[in-house]
Formats: structure tokens, C-alpha cells, sequence
């Protein structure tokens, strides 16, 4: 089981640092990754850190080597620890040598000292950055909980989308990204059924459908959030084209009344329903 | 979500512990990073060089001065960010005291502190000053530096720690290190040398080239030590009280 070449040897035996190192690796990235809390992602943060660490310095072990600080028969200022051997005190006067290539080996490699003794520091520098965020977050939200924080994120936007999204659909972009499916279905329809309502205005038979139409993508979103916006803006667009063909008074009163109606109801009610979520959880 | 998440974890990790085979034994002398000239020449050449006993040292302030200046300046700049987020965040919350433990500093805790504070500050100005000879440098004296003052503001209380180090400071003492440590490289530069090549420090100091690189390497450590101590301490008085500078642990 343990002889040459074989593969538990080969991990195991020989190279056992990359193993843990990858292990530790694996644990900081787990943290990272399935961790609702923003302080165990930064745990395990720092441990994904500490297991780069360790791989560095596994690296620069060597076996038979000393640490990298010249002994005292290399010190470039002579040998003043040992006093004793005069030929040495003599040999180290003459100033410094290159070590040649059977001493390199004598050494362990700095390099990776060097990089890691930096990189501890920074760390904790950005670790202390990262609990400052996490302090500001806290206060701003009264959470470190992701989901929770990313829940109030969206009903904050929700509450000010409305004003947002009058003015034009493009700014409603950035809000429409987070909640995908409903807002591209709404969009895309609205604008068809606006384009449609422009091209032909004085068609009764096409601008009835398009309308309905409307009405039926509406309705089967109106539960969904940003909607509102899409359905807003196009109902403001569809107004006028619907008013202009001479159709019956009531295809033509529906939408009217529909379209101011609705949205205000809706936002009405997402407005009262942060506030009056909002100060439940920070009680928590 | 746990579980879908264990999934690119373990891929990962197979792709790593894979990927393991292929590297150096434990220890290996003939390993890639031991042969690499880079190295070789650090460990043949440093004593020559900058007649600097300690390798890593020398490496870290003179050979990858660079680095080093920039790694300093992140630190700084992440004590300002800290700085900057929570300066004046926590207005709302200035009347929530309850949480905090408002006890008296205890008699033994507070004069042992009284007692290890001298011996520690003196321990980070030998492991600073003698980095050169043993394991030690700049980040590593500005640390324990820095958590000399924490140690004041754990067993005190931080009004304490403050009047000794205050906040102000701290921001003026980070950014002497870093004008301590670029001046050093931009004097060099106008000597005729270029940016941190302290060799040229020989011409106004009456050393040798290479004892002015090693004199120059102590400048350097001693402006990183500035920085790290003044961030370290600043990074707690801020974290501890959400930015508040008073009361906290």
C-alpha cells in the first residue's frame, strides 16, 4: 500500500502539505461560498488565506536547510560569534563571498517567506476593511444575514420604484435584473403591445386584442413587484394610442380605468407592505 | 443550497489533490522554487550585495523594495477605508449603551499590563532595529507595537489607549512611514540612482555602497513600522466602537 509510486504513497506520504493545504483550501471556500453570514464568509476567508500561506511556505521548505540568515561563517560581517577559530576570522575578513552553489543548498528559499510575511500583514489589513463593511452593513440593515439583507435590498427598491420607473423603461433596467422572469415576460409585452397600438391606430379589430392583451399579461404578473413599472409606463403609451380609433365605449373604458387604477393600488400596497415589515426584523 | 454548493467545492478540491502529483516532494532540494535563479541569487548574492545578515530581510526591503513600499500603502489605504466607512456612521445609534459593559479596569489585569507594556514596546523596537541579523523587520516590530497599545485598550479601556495614541495621530503617524519610506526611494533617485536604489545613499552618508543599502533597509523597515503600528491600533479603536472612538470594549 505504501510502496513507491503508489498513489497514497504519492499523497499521503510525501506530499501530505498539499493535501491539508487543499483541505483547508476546500473548508475557506465552502464557508465562502454556503455561508448566509457575512462574518463566517470572512472565517472562512481567512482561512482560504491561511491555506495559501501554508502552500507557499510548504514550498520553500528544504530538507537539510537553514533558516535564511546567513550563519556565522558566511556573515558578511565576519564571524563574530565564533571567536575562537582564528583562520575563520581571517578567511571572513577579506569582506563578503558569493556562496557558491553547494551552500545555496544550505539555505531555505526566502522568496516565499518574503511573499507570505507581506501578505499576512495585508490580510489582516483587508480583513479589518472587510469587518468595517460588515459594522456599516449592519447598521444600515440590522443584519449580516445575506438573504435577509438582499430580501431588504429589493424592497427598498420595490418602495422606490414607481417614481423610478415614470420617467422612462430603461431605468427600470438595473431593478428588472434581479427578479428576471417576470419583468422580461412584462416588458417584452407591453412594448410589443405598445408598438402594435402605435403602428395601427385606426384598426378596430387589432387594437382590441393588443389591449386585451395587456390587460391578460398584467393580470397574470400583477402578484409580481416590478411589473408595476413596465405596466406603468406602457399603460401611459397605450393610452393614447386606444383613445384614438372610435371603438366601442367599452373595450376602450376597461384599459382607461384599469390602467390608473391598478398600478396605484399595487404601489399602495407594496408601500405599506415594507414599512410595515421593516421594523419587524431589525427587532431580531 | 448547502449541498449544490459542495458540489464546485469538490471539484475543486479533486482538481487540486490532482493537480498535487505533479508538485515537489516535502522538503525537496531539487524542487522548482529552490532551483529557481531568482532565489539562488538572493541566497549567493545578498551578503555582497547589501552585507545584510538576514535574507528575507533584505529581499523585502531592498530587492523587492517595491512590492514592499505598495504592500505598506495598502495597509494605509485600508485604515483610511476603515476610516472612512465608519466615521460618523453610528449617529443613530449613540443612545444604544446597554450593551456595552461599563466595569472598572481590574487591579491585577491592569497592573500586570502596567508591568509586560514597557517589556513588549521595547520587544517590537529590537525585533524593528534588529531585523537585519535575525527574524524580524518592520511588519513584524510595527505589530507587536501596535498590540501593545490594543493591550492598553483591552485592559483599560479605550479612552485610555487613545489619550496615549490618539486617533489624529494615528493618520499622521501612518502617513510619516509612507513619506519615510518613499522619500528614502526618492532620495535615492536624486542622487543619480533610480527609485529605492539606496546604494546611492553612499554618496552623502560616509559608508560604503553597500552598508548604505543596509542603512537605508532600516530607514525603510522603520517607515513600514510606523505605518502597521498606527493602523493596527487604529483598526481596533475603530472596529471595537463602530467608529465611535469612545466607550467600546
Amino acid at each position: 500500500m505504501f510502496e513507491e509510486g503508489a498513489i497514497i504513497n504519492e499523497l499521503f506520504i510525501e506530499r501530505l502539505n498539499y493535501l491539508i493545504y487543499v483541505v483547508l483550501l476546500l473548508i475557506g471556500l465552502h464557508a465562502m461560498i454556503s455561508k448566509n453570514n457575512l462574518m463566517k464568509k470572512l472565517i472562512g476567508m481567512s482561512i482560504f488565506q491561511t491555506a495559501i500561506i501554508l502552500f507557499y511556505v510548504s514550498v520553500g521548505v528544504k530538507e537539510g536547510a537553514s533558516i535564511p540568515i546567513y550563519l556565522p561563517e558566511h556573515d558578511p560581517h565576519g564571524s563574530h560569534v565564533s571567536l575562537g577559530a582564528g583562520n575563520e576570522t581571517e578567511e571572513a575578513s577579506h569582506g563578503p563571498v558569493v556562496l557558491e552553489a553547494g551552500l545555496i543548498k544550505k539555505y531555505a528559499n526566502p522568496l516565499p517567506h518574503v511573499l507570505m510575511l507581506t501578505a499576512i500583514v495585508v490580510g489582516v489589513a483587508t480583513l479589518g476593511l472587510a469587518l468595517a463593511l460588515c459594522q456599516r452593513i449592519y447598521q444600515g440593515y440590522g443584519t449580516i444575514e445575506e438573504d435577509e439583507i438582499l430580501a431588504k435590498i429589493e424592497r427598498e427598491e420595490m418602495r422606490a420604484h414607481p417614481s423610478v420607473a415614470v420617467k422612462s423603461m430603461e431605468s427600470s433596467k438595473p431593478a428588472t435584473s434581479k427578479v428576471k422572469k417576470p419583468a422580461t415576460k412584462s416588458k417584452e409585452s407591453s412594448t410589443l403591445s405598445a408598438k402594435r397600438a402605435k403602428s395601427n391606430p385606426k384598426t378596430k379589430a387589432k387594437t382590441a386584442p393588443s389591449t386585451s392583451q395587456l390587460k391578460s399579461s398584467r393580470s397574470k404578473s400583477a402578484s409580481s413587484q416590478p411589473k408595476t413599472s413596465a405596466s406603468k409606463s406602457s399603460s401611459a403609451k397605450a393610452k393614447p394610442a386606444t383613445s384614438k380609433p372610435k371603438t366601442k365605449a367599452k373595450p376602450q373604458a376597461k384599459p382607461k380605468a384599469k390602467t390608473t387604477a391598478r398600478p396605484k393600488s399595487a404601489s399602495t400596497a407594496k408601500k405599506t407592505a415594507p414599512s410595515k415589515a421593516k421594523p419587524r426584523t431589525p427587532k431580531k | 443550497m448547502k449541498k449544490i454548493s459542495l458540489i464546485p467545492v469538490l471539484l475543486v478540491g479533486a482538481l487540486l489533490v490532482y493537480a498535487a502529483q505533479d508538485f515537489p516532494e516535502w522538503g525537496s532540494p531539487n524542487s522548482p522554487a529552490s532551483q529557481s535563479p531568482v532565489s539562488s541569487h538572493f541566497i549567493a548574492n545578498t551578503g555582497v550585495d547589501t552585507e545584510v545578515p538576514n535574507m528575507v530581510t533584505a529581499v523585502l526591503a531592498d530587492y523587492r523594495g517595491f512590492d514592499t513600499m505598495f504592500e505598506t500603502v495598502v495597509v494605509f489605504i485600508a485604515g483610511m477605508a476603515v476610516l472612512a466607512i465608519l466615521k460618523n456612521s453610528s449617529k443613530k445609534k449613540a443612545g444604544s449603551k446597554e450593551f456595552e459593559v461599563d466595569v472598572e479596569p481590574d487591579l491585577i489585569v491592569t497592573n500586570t499590563v502596567r508591568l509586560l507594556i514597557p517589556v513588549i514596546q521595547i520587544f517590537a523596537f529590537y525585533v524593528l532595529a534588529h531585523g537585519h541579523v535575525s527574524p524580524g523587520g518592520g511588519f513584524q516590530g510595527g505589530v507587536v507595537m501596535g498590540a501593545s497599545f490594543i493591550l492598553i485598550a483591552l485592559s483599560w479601556d479605550l479612552d485610555t489607549a487613545l489619550a496615549r495614541f490618539p486617533a489624529d495621530r494615528c493618520t499622521l503617524v501612518a502617513g510619516l512611514g509612507i513619506v519615510l519610506y518613499a522619500g528614502i526611494g526618492l532620495l535615492s533617485m536624486f542622487l543619480g540612482g533610480e527609485f529605492l536604489d539606496y546604494a546611492e545613499l553612499a554618496q552623502i552618508f560616509p559608508v560604503s555602497r553597500e552598508m548604505a543599502r543596509y542603512h537605508a533597509m532600516l530607514g525603510v523597515e522603520i517607515g513600514v513600522g510606523l505605518t502597521v503600528t498606527a493602523i493596527m491600533f487604529s483598526l481596533y479603536a475603530n472596529l471595537s466602537t463602530e467608529g465611535r472612538l469612545k466607550g467600546g470594549l
